[in-house]
């Protein structure tokens, strides 16, 4: 089947099984900004934004895609690009590929609240798992981050 | 020691980070041929069988599969998976494939097919007829069993290792200092007790991945996520009986590995279907297939007893271990020996310690290395031992390690006796700073040990307790590393590293140490790693090595491009090469120098910049490239040490344990980047409060894992810890990298004991089998009453 969706802006016309999982078709069309971690919608690795919501894109069927605007990383470039900055001063990239999903919750979080607390922050990305940094260092980063967009 | 750095001891974002953070093409899977076939394993289902018959005749009918191959098509060379240097201290006892299946997830077949959905149709096209034997489970039994899950002749050790596999048994050691009988009978106060540790999963986030394709050269090209690639290309030329000059293997980026990418995982097998079919492959695990089918850590049954006389002078040590190694040997015998070898030594004035027991088989995922690689276990049967006995003396848990810890100037007789697989080395510790991470430590949680308890309403009681540890940084004598500096035009230089970058950050540090020693901005120093055809050798990222080991050749390399340079601009000035100065920008002729009135012309200094330019382009017939490569194999392993303190809830009704806060005050010598340090220690926590409260590999009576995915097997979210709190010791090791140890492992090894000795404090029990479930904690507390 055939679905027609935005993806960071532009509109693409994409050939998928009914079956297919987003995580699947968005890298075989060369989105590999999108990492695979679990298969189970359980890790946040394979976060994208689905009309500006954060999704598990690997328990996602990509044919509810059709129609929809999905953004990944690159699709918030600029913004990812300062987060970076914030979360590469403390060391907590680490392995980094928890990084492009990560950034896209962070997104979504700063949008939704701009001046969320450490509990708020906790709790919203609790879904986004880490399994190099302890989540201290981000957790720096992230309050630094939310102090320098506040300023 | 106070140095002044200007590169190391300094932050430095990752070199790497941005690029990652933005999603750049740089894991295995993002990077493999988009024409690679795609490979797929027939895992077993059972924990224990003989292959009858494999019917794979409706998935070759299936358009687009290229070929399946079972244990009929491959070589049979018995190989161990371990990724350890040559010759391997781990049992050689898995094929590539074989016609008998060890665990549930054991290789069975290999699909190559055009695509995805093809090769997993094929899969299921694919009939096996199993004998199914019964398997063996549990560690306990496998002495005794009559069940052998080694009955084929081939496997073999390289040197004596107490190998008996008619018993199951892949290793044996014991080792025995003192009387230790004889010593704890006269001992005023004596605990013993057995401990219970689990299998662990690392959970790494990116999946294992490989491919392979040939070159123009017709050379097998491998890349993969592995944490040594030069180890990776031995053994894949040992079991497709090829000469290792027709095998490349690299690494791109690795999301995370803590041990477990250090084993041999799909190389195997992707290169496997690219020899037979001439094809480029890829394969992708699963995230079952991670949990099933790569490995997790070993779990150990240890028996600890200690005995010390009437004002805590710990006098004798006694800990003998039962360990399973699953289905293969995989870092049988060494993650035992360190169990002892990594944590005894803390204690270093016994009279008496003894240390021994075996390693065993079962039809489990089988075990490897893994963070903490036995230091971390034996660490907690000790840890929570010496808290257990002071409690009996009536004394402070802290003093009592005071009293008996190692210092430095101290060396223990482990170090001499104990190494990894075979002798260790006499070390005298030059570095410890113990006794300031005990009393910071101290300081920070608020430790007062008279109100180690307290009550907060509901139900819910506060406690504290703290562990000390120590680990070790690369295996000495067996363990190298080298670099190569190359001066480019523009005058940077190339750092070339066989060293691995699982997501640790060593590129960075390794290019902080390069320009440290030249002189240079780290800017300056372009780094590429792990490659077997570009870079020099190294053994990989494991054993806490890195910052150690490839640190320490970096060091020699930079020191050897100094020489280099400073000849070569001796030589176009004129003067003798011990007349030139070098300040990292400037290369000049020394004032006063002897040599100066041989000068060739007038000028007295040039910019490195400028002479990288006439060494490349402008010296006619005298141009060179200039290059210099240093190596480094240590003759001693300094451990880094920690002192660890925890505050925890525990809620009385539920059995729930939170952790509040955790101090961790490290030694690691110099931290060569205090924030990636920082991560490293505050990652390695983490991991271990996971292994103390919840993660657990659980498997059924017939041996099917339980916790196959992240929903069961539960790794800690940012919601399930409260603050972690990491300090350095000022600390400067005289054999390290301009002061620095490793740091890799020591930060998960505390939270084991530091939290069980936190629940005793709680709750007046004393829980043994890990991890330490809201269920046991409860049932704990109700059997009190």
């Amino acid at each position: 089947m055939t679905i027609e969706l935005k993806i960071n802006g532009r509109p693409r016309r994409l050939e998928i099984e009914p079956g297919d999982m987003l995580v699947d078709v968005l890298r075989e069309a060369g989105y590999v900004e999108v990492k695979k971690g679990c298969d189970t919608g359980s890790c946040g690795v394979c976060t994208v934004l689905m009309n500006d919501t954060p999704i598990p894109s690997c328990s996602t069927l990509a044919a509810k895609a059709d129609g929809q605007e999905i953004i990944t990383v690159k699709g918030i470039e600029k913004e990812a690009a300062e987060f970076a900055d914030f979360l590469t001063a403390e060391g907590a990239d680490q392995c980094g590929f928890c990084a492009p999903g990560f950034a896209l919750s962070v997104h979504s979080l700063v949008k939704e609240n701009p001046s969320p607390n450490e509990e708020e922050i906790r709790h919203y990305l609790a879904g986004n798992l880490c399994r190099c940094s302890g989540y201290e260092g981000q957790l720096r980063a992230i309050t630094k981050f939310v102090e320098a967009n506040n300023e | 020691m106070n140095k002044q750095f200007t590169q190391v001891k300094h932050e430095r974002a990752k070199i790497d980070g941005k690029g990652l953070v933005l999603g750049r093409p740089a894991y295995t899977d993002d990077l493999a041929p988009k024409d690679a076939l795609v490979v797929k394993l027939v895992r077993s289902s059972h924990a224990f069988a003989k292959i009858k018959k494999i019917d794979a005749s409706k998935a070759l009918e299936l358009p687009g599969v290229e070929c399946v191959l079972t244990h009929h098509d491959v070589p049979r060379v018995p190989i161990t998976r371990a990724g350890q240097g040559h010759p391997e201290p781990s049992p050689k006892d898995k094929f590539l494939l074989d016609e008998y299946v060890r665990y549930p997830g054991d290789e069975v077949a290999v699909v190559a097919a055009v695509d995805e959905a093809t090769a997993r149709r094929a899969v299921e096209l694919i009939k096996v007829e199993y004998e199914v034997l019964t398997p063996l489970i549990d560690m306990e039994e496998a002495e005794t069993s009559d069940i052998v899950v080694h009955p084929e002749p081939e496997a073999y050790t390289m040197f004596p290792m107490g190998f008996e596999p008619k018993k199951n048994i892949a290793a044996t050691y014991d080792m025995n200092i003192g009387d230790v009988d004889k010593v704890l009978s006269e001992c005023d106060y004596t605990v013993e007790r057995r401990y219970n540790t689990q299998a662990q999963a690392h959970a790494a986030l990116e999946p294992h991945a490989a491919y392979c394709y040939y070159d123009l050269h017709g050379r097998v090209n491998i890349v993969s996520s592995t944490q040594n690639p030069f180890h990776t290309r031995r053994i894949l030329g040992e079991v497709f009986e090829m000469p290792l000059r027709n095998i490349r293997v690299s690494k791109p980026r690795i999301g995370g590995g803590f041990g477990g990418k250090q084993q041999i995982h799909l190389e195997l097998y992707a290169m496997l279907v690219t020899t037979k079919t001439g094809k480029s492959s890829k394969v992708v695990m699963s995230r079952k297939e991670v949990f099933e089918s790569s490995f997790a850590r070993h779990k150990m049954r240890l028996d600890i007893r200690l005995g010390s006389d009437k004002e805590g002078n710990l006098k004798a040590i006694d800990l003998q271990v039962l360990s399973d190694t699953g289905a293969y040997g995989e870092h049988a015998l060494t993650v035992f020996t360190n169990c002892g070898s990594k944590s005894l030594p803390l204690y270093n004035k016994v009279e008496a310690v003894r240390f021994g027991g075996k390693i065993v088989y079962t039809n489990r995922t089988p075990a490897g290395a893994y963070r903490g690689y036995g230091a971390i276990q034996g660490n907690y049967a000790l840890e929570s031992a010496m808290s257990e006995l002071a409690h009996k003396l009536g004394i402070d848990p802290a003093v009592l390690r005071e009293k008996n810890m190692i210092a430095e100037n101290q060396t223990s007789d482990i170090f001499r006796i104990m190494g990894e697989g075979g002798e260790g080395v006499e070390m005298m510790i030059e570095s410890c700073k113990l006794q300031y991470c005990l009393d910071r430590g101290r300081k920070m949680i608020g430790w007062d040990p008279k109100n180690l308890r307290s009550e907060v309403k509901d139900g819910k009681v506060r406690a504290k307790g703290m562990a000390l540890a120590m680990q070790g940084s690369g295996i000495p004598l067996i363990d190298m590393g080298s670099a190569t500096l190359e001066l480019q035009d523009d005058g940077f230089f190339k750092l070339l590293i066989g060293a691995t970058d699982l997501g640790t950050g060593s590129d960075t540090i390794l290019a902080q140490i390069a320009a440290e020693e030249l002189g240079v901005p780290s800017d300056d120093i372009v780094v590429y790693s792990s490659d077997t055809d570009r870079t020099p050798f190294d053994v990989g990222a494991y054993a806490s090595s890195t910052t150690y080991v490839t640190g320490n050749a970096i060091i020699r390399a930079a020191q050897n491009m100094k020489k280099v340079i400073r000849e070569a601009v001796a030589e176009k000035f004129g003067v003798d090469a011990e007349d030139i100065e070098f300040n990292g920008r400037e290369l000049r002729v020394k004032d006063g120098s002897k040599s100066i009135g041989k000068m060739k012309d007038g000028t007295q200094s040039i910019t490195l910049k400028e002479f990288s330019y006439d060494t490349l382009y402008h010296e006619g017939a005298n141009m060179k490239t200039l290059a210099a490569t240093g190596s480094f194999s240590g003759h001693v392993s300094p451990p880094p040490y920690m002192a660890g303190f925890c505050e925890i809830e525990v809620d009385l009704e539920t059995g729930k344990v939170e952790v509040l806060d955790y101090v961790a005050v490290t030694d690691c010598g110099t931290p060569i980047n205090p924030n990636l340090a920082r991560i490293q220690v505050e990652g390695g926590l983490l991991q271990g409060i996971g292994m103390t409260l919840h993660e657990d590999v659980v498997l059924s009576s017939t041996g099917k894992m339980l916790t196959n995915n992240f929903m069961q097997y539960k790794i800690p979210s940012r919601e399930d810890v409260g603050k972690l709190r990491v300090e350095f010791a000022e600390s400067y090791d005289p054999t390290g990298p301009f002061g620095a140890k490793s740091v890799g492992e020591i930060g998960i090894d505390t939270p084991l004991a530091a939290i069980s000795n936190a629940i005793y404090n709680a709750t007046g029990v004393r829980l043994t089998s890990l991890p330490l479930t809201p269920a046991k904690v409860l049932a704990a507390i109700e059997s009190q009453k």
